[in-house]
C-alpha cells in the first residue's frame, strides 16, 4: 500500500475519472468565487477605509439590475452543476449487464465477501482490471458503509435489505477499503483492501484458496437442506410457486399488486413469507427468520438465479 | 478611576438589585440573556474540552491517547453539547433575548415569565445531558442512527435523549415568544420593512424553532420506545426501517443548521453597516433571502442521505432543492460585500469578526455546493470534507458572529468597553487558528479519511498534525475573550449610550439600559441603517 | 366594568389579548408538528398494509370510541359556552360549564382506560407479549397498535393537561379570582381544548372505522 503522503488520492476506476473532472470544475468555479469575494472585501476595505480620500458620492444601497443578475447567474450555474452531477450519480446506479457479482456481508467489525464461484474473502476484495464488478451488500447488524476512496464510490450497507453499487477498476494495485458509517467501538478498525489484478492473474487466483463449491452448488445444497425443494418442486403435493427462473419474472400478488422478482423479494419471501403472497396461493409458507444466515441466503438466491438460465434453455 | 458599576446612582437593569434571588426569579429579558450567556459559556468549554481531547488523539495515526470507546463517547459529547447546548441557543437566547425588545421599541418580550421558564427548562435539559456524560457518556454520535442506538449501544442513550428532548422545549418556547413579540409589540412607526435585519433573522429562526423542534422530540420519543419496548419501528430485525429514522431525524436537523446560521447573518447585518457607515445594500432582498433560507431549508433534508439507500429519484429532488437554498445565501454574501463599496470603513473588533464571518461562511457555503452535487457527495460524504464544511459554517460562521455580536453590544449590556487591542488580537488569532484547524480537513476528506475514526492510515498524519496545531491556536483565541471580557466588567472604560454611533433603537437608551428599556415608547421615523458614508454620521430610527 | 389592566410589557389590554391569542395559535402549530410524525407513520403503514390495518382496526372497541367522540364533542360545545359566559361576566355559569367540561374530560379518560384494559387483556399492546389472531396481518397489526397506543396516549396526555387547566380556572373562578381566570385566559384554554378535540376527530375514523364500512 502506498503509505507516502500525497495530496490527491489515486484515481483507479472509471467512475473516478468522471468524478475528478467534475470535482476539478467545481473547485475552479468555487475557488474563483471565493477568491473574487475575498479580493473585493479586501480591496473595498482598503480603498474605502475611513481616512482614505476615495469618492463616496452616490453610494448605492440598491440596484435591481445587479441584484437580479447575481441571482439569476448563480441559479443557472447551479442548475448546470446539478444536472452534470446528477447524471454522473445516475450512472453509478446503472449497472452494466456483464457485471461480475460479488456478495458482501458486513458485520461489526469486518467485511465478509464471496465471489460467485464460492471463493471467500475477509476484509479483502480481489477484482480483475477492466471488468465491471457489481456488489450486492447487506449487513448483519447495524448500518455500515462500503467506501473505496480510490474508486470514488461509497454505499451504505443496511441491515434488512440489499444495496448495490458497481465499479470498473482501471489500475492494478492495492487500495484502501474503509467503513464510512459509524458502527460502534471498532468502526475505525473496520478497514480492508481492494486488490486489482490483471484478468489472467485474477482468474488463477479465483480458482485457488478454499476449495469450496461454487455459490450456486452450495445454494442448491442449502435449498434442499432447508426443505425448500420439499414444497417448491413440481413433484411436491404442496401447492407452492415454482421458483425456476424466478429472478426477473413479473409476479402477481394476492392483494392485487404486481412486482418484478429481485434478490430483495426472494429474501423477504424467505424471512417474511406473509408479506408478499403470490396470487392463487395460500399463505402457508413458514418463516425462516433467524434460521438462515445472510451468506446462505445469498447462496440460495444464486442457485435460483442459475435456474433462470436452465429455464430459458429448456423452454425454447 | 476604576469606578464600580454600583457607585453610579442611575438605576439600570444591572444595579437595581444584585441579589442572587433577583437574578434567578427575574422576568427581565436582559437578565435572562445573561443567565443564558453564563450557561452556554460553561457548556461551550465542556464541548471544547472534548474537542481538545479529540484533536490530541488525532495528532498520531494510532489510537494511543484514549480507547476506541472513549473516543466514540468524546465525539458524541462534542456534537451533542455544541449543537444543542451551545449553538442553537447562543445568538437567539443571548443576543436575541437582550436586543429584540429594544430593537423594536418594546419594554420586554410578550411573555416574560415564559422566557424565564425557557431558561430553567434549558438548564434542566443540560443537566440531564451532563448527567448522561457523567454516567459514562453515550457512543452513538450526535445523530443517533438506528439500529445502533436502539439495539446495539450499551451506553446511556435514554438519559441523553431525555436531556435533548427537554432542551427542545426550551427552543420551542423561546421561538414562540419571539414570534408573538415581533408581530404584536413593535413601536409606532416600526413597520416590517423598517425592522433591523437582526430582528428578521431571529424571527425566521423562531419559525423554524417552533415547527421543526417538535419533530425531533417525537423522533427521540420513538427511539426511546424502540429501545425500551423493542417495538420494531427502526430496527429491521423487528420489521422496522432504519431509513425512517434518518428521514425523521434530518427533517429536524437540517432546518436546525439554519437555526444556527440565520441569527449569525442577522448579527453581521448589524455590524457591517455600522462600521462601513453605510446602509446595508439591498435591504429588501436581504429580508426576503432570510425568509427564503428558512422555508427552502425545510425541503432539503435528504441531502444527508444520498448514499443511504434512498431512491435515486429522491436524491435528485433533494440535490436540486439544496442548490436552490444556496441562492439566497449567495445573495446575502454579495450584499454584505456591496455594502462596503463606497463606505467609510473602520476595523473594530466586531467588524473583524463580521468580515471574518462573511469570508468563512462563503467558503463553507461553496463547499456545500460541492456536497450538494450528487456524484461528488458519494465520495465526500461521511469524510472529513463534511466535517470541514460544517465547521466552516458553524464555527467560522456562527461562533465568529456570536463573538462579534458580544463585542458589539458589550457596551450596551454592561456599560463598559472591552479593551479594543485585545479584541482585535483575539479576532485575528481565532481567524487564523480556525483556518489552520479546518482547511486541512477538506484535503483529508478528499483524500478519503472517514469521519469518527480515532485511528487512521499513516498517510493522513501530516494534515492531521496541521489541524491539531491550528486547534491549539484556536483554543487560546477563545480563552482570550473569556479573560478580557471578565476583566472589563470591573476595569473597563465606561461606555456612553451609543459608543459606535449606530442607528438602532437599542442605542437610543442608556448603557446599560434601565429595567424597562425606554423612558417612553419611542416612535420610529426612519428606515434602518441610516448611515451617511460621505460624512460618517448616522440618523437614528 | 371590564378589566383594563394589563401586564407591564404591554401598552394596552387589547395588545395583551392579541398577543395571548397569537401565542396560543403558534403553540398549537407546534403541537401539530408534534402529532405530525405519528400521522405520517400511520399514512405510511396504511398505504403499505391496507388489509392489515383494516383487520387490526376491527379489534378496537368502536362502541366505546364512538361514545368518547360524543363526550369530547359535547365538552367542546360546553367549553365554547364557558368562554362566552366569562366574556359576558356570567361567572357562575362559566364556572359550572368549566366544571362540566372537566368532568366530561375525565369521563373520556375513564372510558379510554377501559378500552386500554381490554386491549391489554387481548394482548394487543405492542410489547413482547403481542399476539394477533389473524397471522398474516400480525406485522401490520403490531404497527397499527403501536400507532394506536402512541397517538391516543399522546392525545390523552394532552387532554389531561387540558383538564387540569380547566379545573384550575373553574376552582379559581368559583373563589372569585376574576383577574386570574379572566376572559382572555379562558379563551386561550378554550382554543387549546378545541385543538385536543380536533385531533380526536381525526384519530377516531382512522383508528376505529377502518374496515368497518361493510358489516
Amino acid at each position: 500500500m502506498n503509505a507516502a503522503f500525497h495530496l490527491f488520492p489515486q484515481s483507479a476506476s472509471t467512475a473516478a475519472t468522471h468524478y475528478d473532472t467534475l470535482f476539478l470544475a467545481l473547485i475552479l468555479l468555487t475557488g474563483f468565487v471565493a477568491f473574487a469575494i475575498t479580493l473585493l472585501i479586501v480591496y473595498f476595505s482598503i480603498r474605502y477605509r475611513r481616512n482614505s480620500r476615495a469618492d463616496r458620492s452616490e453610494a448605492p444601497v440598491r440596484d435591481r439590475r445587479i441584484e437580479i443578475a447575481w441571482t439569476v447567474i448563480p441559479l443557472l450555474l447551479f442548475l448546470g452543476t446539478f444536472a452534470w452531477a446528477a447524471y454522473d450519480y445516475a450512472q453509478l446506479y446503472r449497472e452494466p449487464p456483464n457485471a461480475m457479482p460479488v456478495f458482501v456481508v458486513a458485520k461489526q467489525w469486518m467485511w465478509k465477501l464471496e465471489h460467485a464461484n464460492g471463493r471467500r474473502e475477509i476484509d479483502e476484495l480481489h477484482v480483475p482490471l477492466g471488468q465491471p464488478v457489481r456488489l450486492v451488500m447487506t449487513s448483519q447488524d447495524v448500518i455500515h458503509s462500503f467506501f473505496v476512496p480510490a474508486f470514488r464510490i461509497k454505499q451504505d450497507v443496511v441491515p434488512g435489505r440489499y444495496t448495490t453499487i458497481w465499479l470498473t477498476p482501471t489500475k492494478t494495485g492495492e487500495f484502501h477499503l474503509f467503513c464510512a458509517e459509524y458502527c460502534g467501538t471498532d468502526h475505525a478498525g473496520m478497514r480492508g483492501r481492494i486488490v486489482v489484478m490483471q484478468p489472467s492473474e485474477f482468474a488463477a487466483w479465483l480458482q485457488t484458496g478454499n476449495t469450496q463449491s461454487g455459490m450456486t452448488a452450495r445454494g442448491f445444497e442449502l435449498y434442499r437442506r432447508y426443505g425448500c425443494s420439499g414444497c417448491h418442486e413440481a413433484q411436491s403435493s404442496v401447492h407452492a410457486p415454482d421458483l425456476h427462473g424466478l429472478l426477473g419474472r413479473t409476479v402477481h400478488l394476492s392483494d392485487g399488486r404486481t412486482l418484478v422478482a429481485d434478490e430483495a423479494y426472494i429474501r423477504d419471501s424467505v424471512l417474511l413469507p406473509k408479506k408478499d403472497v403470490v396470487a392463487g396461493y395460500e399463505p402457508i409458507m413458514p418463516s425462516f427468520a433467524g434460521q438462515i444466515g445472510e451468506e446462505d441466503l445469498l447462496a440460495i438466491i444464486e442457485y435460483i438465479r442459475s435456474t433462470g438460465d436452465e429455464h430459458a434453455r429448456t423452454s425454447q | 478611576m476604576h469606578a464600580r458599576v454600583s457607585d453610579i446612582a442611575i438605576p439600570d437593569y444591572l444595579n437595581e438589585d444584585w441579589s442572587l434571588k433577583s437574578w434567578l426569579t427575574t422576568h427581565d429579558h436582559k437578565r435572562i440573556a445573561w443567565l443564558y450567556m453564563v450557561s452556554i459559556t460553561v457548556f461551550f468549554f465542556v464541548g471544547g474540552a472534548a474537542a481538545t481531547l479529540i484533536r490530541l488523539e488525532l495528532a498520531t495515526p494510532q489510537g494511543d491517547l484514549v480507547s476506541a470507546d472513549t473516543y466514540n463517547r468524546l465525539f458524541t459529547a462534542h456534537g451533542v453539547i455544541m449543537v444543542w447546548m451551545f449553538l442553537i441557543p447562543s445568538i437567539p437566547s443571548v443576543l436575541g433575548n437582550f436586543l429584540m425588545p429594544m430593537m423594536i421599541g418594546a419594554r420586554d418580550l410578550a411573555f416574560p415569565r415564559l422566557n424565564l421558564a425557557s431558561w430553567y427548562i434549558y438548564v434542566l435539559g443540560g443537566l440531564f445531558t451532563l448527567g448522561a456524560l457523567a454516567a459514562g457518556g453515550i457512543d452513538t454520535g450526535w445523530t443517533f442512527y438506528t439500529p445502533f442506538s436502539t439495539m446495539f449501544s450499551n451506553s446511556n442513550v435514554i438519559l441523553a435523549i431525555t436531556g435533548v428532548f427537554i432542551l427542545g422545549f426550551s427552543s420551542i418556547l423561546t421561538g414562540l415568544n419571539f414570534i408573538v413579540t415581533v408581530h404584536k409589540m413593535r413601536a409606532p412607526g416600526m413597520t416590517w420593512f423598517r425592522l433591523p435585519l437582526f430582528v428578521w433573522a431571529n424571527y425566521a429562526t423562531s419559525i423554524i424553532l417552533v415547527l421543526a423542534t417538535p419533530v425531533l422530540a417525537m423522533t427521540l420519543a420513538l427511539l426511546a420506545a424502540e429501545r425500551l419496548l423493542h417495538i420494531g419501528i427502526f430496527d429491521p430485525a423487528l420489521g422496522g426501517d432504519p431509513l425512517l429514522f434518518q428521514h425523521l431525524f434530518w427533517f429536524y436537523s437540517h432546518p436546525a443548521v439554519y437555526i444556527m446560521v440565520l441569527p449569525a447573518m442577522g448579527v453581521a447585518s448589524e455590524i457591517i453597516p455600522c462600521f462601513a457607515r453605510k446602509r446595508v445594500f439591498g435591504y429588501r432582498f436581504m429580508a426576503y433571502a432570510i425568509l427564503g433560507i428558512a422555508s427552502i431549508g425545510f425541503l432539503v433534508w435528504g441531502h444527508h442521505m444520498f448514499v443511504s439507500g434512498q431512491s435515486v429519484y429522491a436524491s435528485m429532488v433533494f440535490s436540486l432543492l439544496s442548490f436552490l437554498v444556496a441562492i439566497p445565501s449567495a445573495i446575502k454574501v454579495f450584499n454584505w460585500t456591496a455594502t462596503l463599496y463606497k463606505g467609510r470603513i473602520t476595523f473594530s473588533a466586531p467588524m473583524l469578526y463580521a468580515l471574518g464571518f462573511v469570508g468563512l461562511f462563503t467558503i463553507g457555503g461553496l463547499t456545500g455546493l460541492i456536497l450538494a452535487s450528487l456524484a461528488l457527495d458519494v465520495h465526500l460524504t461521511d469524510t472529513y470534507f463534511v466535517i470541514a464544511h460544517f465547521h466552516y459554517i458553524m464555527v467560522g460562521g456562527s461562533v465568529m458572529a456570536y463573538l462579534g455580536g458580544i463585542h458589539f453590544w458589550w457596551p450596551k449590556m454592561t456599560g463598559r468597553m472591552y479593551p479594543e487591542m485585545w479584541g482585535r488580537i483575539a479576532a485575528l488569532m481565532i481567524f487564523f487558528g480556525f483556518n489552520l484547524t479546518f482547511f486541512p480537513q477538506y484535503l483529508l476528506g478528499y483524500e478519503g479519511m472517514p469521519r469518527r475514526y480515532h485511528a487512521y492510515p499513516p498517510e493522513f498524519q501530516v494534515l492531521n498534525i496541521l489541524s491539531s496545531a491550528g486547534a491549539s491556536i484556536l483554543a487560546i483565541g477563545y480563552l482570550l475573550p473569556l479573560g478580557y471580557l471578565l476583566w472589563s466588567l470591573f476595569y473597563g472604560k465606561r461606555a456612553e449610550a451609543n459608543p459606535w454611533h449606530a442607528t438602532g433603537l437599542e442605542w437610543q437608551t442608556s448603557s446599560p439600559p434601565p429595567k424597562h428599556n425606554f423612558e417612553r415608547t419611542p416612535t420610529v421615523l426612519r428606515d434602518a441603517y441610516q448611515y451617511d458614508p460621505q460624512t460618517g454620521t448616522e440618523a437614528p430610527q | 366594568m371590564s378589566e383594563a389592566m394589563h401586564a407591564a410589557q404591554f401598552d394596552s389590554a387589547a395588545q395583551q389579548e392579541e398577543a395571548a391569542t397569537l401565542g396560543i395559535w403558534v403553540f398549537l402549530a407546534t403541537e401539530l408538528m408534534f402529532f405530525g410524525p405519528l400521522f405520517f407513520g400511520y399514512y405510511y403503514g396504511r398505504s403499505h398494509f391496507p388489509d392489515g390495518f383494516a383487520a387490526a382496526s376491527r379489534h378496537t372497541e368502536v362502541m366505546l370510541g364512538t361514545i368518547n367522540t360524543a363526550v369530547l364533542l359535547t365538552s367542546s360545545m360546553l367549553m365554547a359556552i364557558a368562554g362566552e359566559a366569562r366574556k359576558a361576566n356570567a361567572t357562575r355559569l362559566a364556572t359550572r360549564m368549566l366544571l362540566l367540561v372537566a368532568a366530561l374530560g375525565i369521563a373520556f379518560l375513564v372510558i379510554k382506560g377501559i378500552e386500554y384494559r381490554h386491549e391489554w387483556q387481548e394482548r394487543l399492546f405492542p410489547g413482547a407479549g403481542f399476539f394477533f389472531p389473524e397471522h398474516q396481518h400480525a406485522a401490520a397489526a403490531r404497527m397499527f397498535y403501536f400507532l394506536y397506543f402512541g397517538m391516543t396516549g399522546l392525545h390523552a396526555l394532552h387532554l389531561t393537561i387540558g383538564i387540569v387547566m380547566v379545573l384550575v380556572f373553574a376552582l379559581g373562578l368559583s373563589r372569585g379570582a376574576r383577574r386570574f381566570a379572566n376572559a382572555e385566559r379562558i379563551e386561550v384554554a378554550a382554543l387549546y381544548w378545541h385543538f385536543v378535540d380536533a385531533v380526536w376527530i381525526f384519530l377516531y375514523p382512522i383508528l376505529y372505522l377502518v374496515g368497518r364500512s361493510s358489516g
